[in-house]
């Protein structure tokens, strides 16, 4: 089991055994009370969205949105179709906690999404499941099967009048799909490039009808919003930042893995609860939600509470709650180096200042850490960066600015030392160490 | 071109979406299409195309975009690694290295017998299970240290 640890679970409660994600099991944890209560007293759709604002439960993909405020923004009297979809598109490297929600908790997502449909009128989704988990694919779809079976998804659920059909769609290998527009152009069955916006999704979204697209976590927190108010959920977090978060911690720790805390406990909870960094060496940095985010040094992360506020105060974003901790044994140009490659690759190419400004990113930190870095580089790595941001279609552009920047502001030293002497500051074998993998040498 | 079970497969993913949207089950059907065969030659994605009524282009363009398409034959086994930051932090790109001095390939290569194509991988989301890698778009590999590598090259030979 992946989730290795938790205070206050709300997401992950109960999840004993491996027969945890079927229908039976999640039925017997108290599963799809919520939704039968709310299609039995036809609860009006405004009190349904009232509460979930009130919980101010915000989005888990990345942004943080409020996402009682999405909801609210769906056309109420849209004569046609609506959609929900899900993102469970999962590629932010460092995250990998909506694989275990939908591997250990499927008919959380089920349920969520159910409500959020009847909150928002629609009677179709989608959830987009990233392309490289199929086993994860699989059984969801075994979990919509079963939920079929039982007339929770279907036409007149539960004879209460109320339709929504649920599906499974899979990626295959493009980490721009979990942009919520490019997601939709790839469930039309195009290349997934994000669009111009406005129109939003919920006036223009999937088929150019109004939609409504959340992260995985957070559909999957609805059914305890509603099952246990409003007020509980947000007092389990903190104000402005209501409710628990998965975060999958990752890197140099002893037990990397997901954790389901409540947001505002510190980082150092959090490390100490995945083991503290691996061998008790030091930590030297921290990336707190996710590639995209700014990393933060040690001294900053230590001082931290796990919520959006305070680690944007700190100078980052918590993003999609991935934090990928480093130790002393990083060369931080080389981590900057691999992740600017991601991001070079990854650009659509749509826009051309991420398609040609990752490129210069990348090939500029390639040649710092390979010995061939100029004096200059570290501004035209800085001007390469405010060239791209804010000038293209989608948030790429910045999440592929934003590591760089933080990197080069935080590790200058390193980075200088790198073109100056024209090798790492960490020598090769302590980085080597540092990955464990060959045990023999550490 | 394909077999029943595939085509059965494909009208599958088709009714998952609204009966005039069939294009929506391109991404699935180019998939099943490359299961069975192995990879993706254009006959394949014109045959698909065709079945869904979409233009072949469009259905070249799809496959073209996403990374887990083959367009070129590869070998039995595909394996991805993921190299990226949180996995290369607990030894991504030291298993990457480990399969190309036992492959005798480098990535992006077929072993001369077929059986082996490396191919680098981005994030799989499940970089907790670092280092992990991918055996024919399918099957995850989790936490393979040296000795798992090798069981698992001796298990797919
Ligand atoms: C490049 C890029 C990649 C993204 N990847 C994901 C992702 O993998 N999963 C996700 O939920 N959101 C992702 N997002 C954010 C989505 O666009 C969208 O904001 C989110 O799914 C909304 O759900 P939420 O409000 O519940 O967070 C990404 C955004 C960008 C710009
Ligand atoms: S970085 Fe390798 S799976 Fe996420």
């Amino acid at each position: 089991m992946a989730i290795l640890g938790a205070i206050n679970p709300m997401l992950t409660v109960g999840l004993d055994g491996d027969n945890a994600w079927r229908l039976d099991d999640y039925v017997k944890r108290g599963g799809y009370s919520a939704l039968k209560k709310i299609i039995a007293e036809k609860t009006p759709t405004d009190q349904i969205i009232k509460e979930v604002k009130k919980s101010v439960l915000r989005g888990r993909g990345g942004a943080g949105f409020p996402t009682g405020l999405k909801w609210s923004f769906m056309p109420k009297y849209f004569p046609g179709d609506k959609y929900v979809i899900c993102n469970s598109d999962e590629g932010e490297p460092g995250t990998f906690k909506d694989r275990d929600i939908l591997r250990y908790n499927p008919h959380s997502v089920i349920e969520g999404m159910a409500i959020a449909a009847y909150a928002i009128g629609a009677a179709r989704g989608y959830n987009y499941i990233h392309g490289e988990i199929w086993e994860i694919y699989k059984r969801f779809e075994e979990a919509l099967d079963e939920a079929r079976a039982a007339g929770l998804i279907g036409k007149n659920i539960l004879g209460s009048g109320f339709d929504f059909e649920l599906f499974a769609h899979h990626g295959y290998g493009a980490y721009i799909c979990g942009e919520e527009s490019a997601l939709l152009d790839s469930i039309e069955g195009k290349k997934g490039q994000p669009r111009f916006k406005p129109p939003f999704p919920a006036n223009y979204g999937l088929y150019g009808k109004p939609t409504t697209v959340n992260n995985t976590e957070t559909f999957s927190a609805v059914p305890f919003i509603l099952n246990h108010g409003a007020d509980a959920y947000l007092e389990a977090g903190k104000p402005n930042n209501g409710g628990t978060k998965l975060f999958s911690v990752s890197g140099h720790v002893n037990r990397p893995g997901n954790y389901e805390i409540p947001l505002g406990t510190p980082f150092a909870t959090l490390l100490e609860m995945a083991g503290g960094v691996r061998g008790g060496r030091k930590l030297k940095a921290c990336i707190p939600g996710g590639s995209s985010a700014p990393v933060l040094p040690a001294q900053t992360i230590m001082d931290c509470t796990m919520d959006f506020d305070s680690i944007s105060k700190a100078g980052s974003m918590l993003g999609s709650g991935a934090v990928i901790v480093m130790d002393e044994t990083t060369c931080m140009v080389r981590a900057l180096e691999r992740l600017s490659y991601f991001y070079y690759e990854e650009s659509c190419g749509q826009c051309t200042p991420c398609r040609e400004g990752t490129s210069w990113l990348y090939k500029v930190v390639h040649r710092i850490e390979h010995g061939q870095g100029r004096a200059d580089d570290l501004d035209l790595l800085r001007s390469v960066t405010t060239n791209i941001m804010g000038r293209t279609i989608c948030a790429l552009g910045d999440a592929a600015s934003m590591p760089v920047q933080s990197f080069v502001k935080h590790f200058q030293d390193e980075f200088a030392y790198h073109i100056e002497h024209k090798k790492c500051l960490v020598p090769p074998e302590i980085q080597r160490a540092g990955s464990g993998f060959f045990k023999a040498t550490v | 071109m394909l077999t029943t079970e595939s085509i059965q497969k494909i009208d599958r993913e088709i009714a998952k979406y609204p009966p005039d949207r069939k294009q929506s089950a391109v991404m699935a059907a180019l998939a099943i299409a490359q299961e069975e065969l192995g990879w993706l030659p254009n006959e394949a994605i014109e045959f698909v195309a065709n079945y869904l009524g979409m233009e072949p282009i469009a259905a070249y363009e799809v496959a073209s975009f996403y990374n887990m398409y083959d367009l070129k034959p590869v070998g039995k086994h595909k394996l991805t690694v993921c190299t990226n930051l949180p996995c290369m932090l607990s030894g991504g790109v030291d298993a990457a290295e480990y399969l190309k001095m036992k492959l005798g390939i480098d990535f992006n290569e077929t072993t001369p017998d077929g059986r082996f194509t490396l191919k680098e991988g981005e994030c799989m989301g499940a970089c907790g299970d670092a280092p992990v890698m991918l055996v024919n778009n399918r099957r995850m590999c989790s936490c393979m240290q040296p000795e798992q590598i090798d069981n698992l090259l001796a298990e797919l030979e």
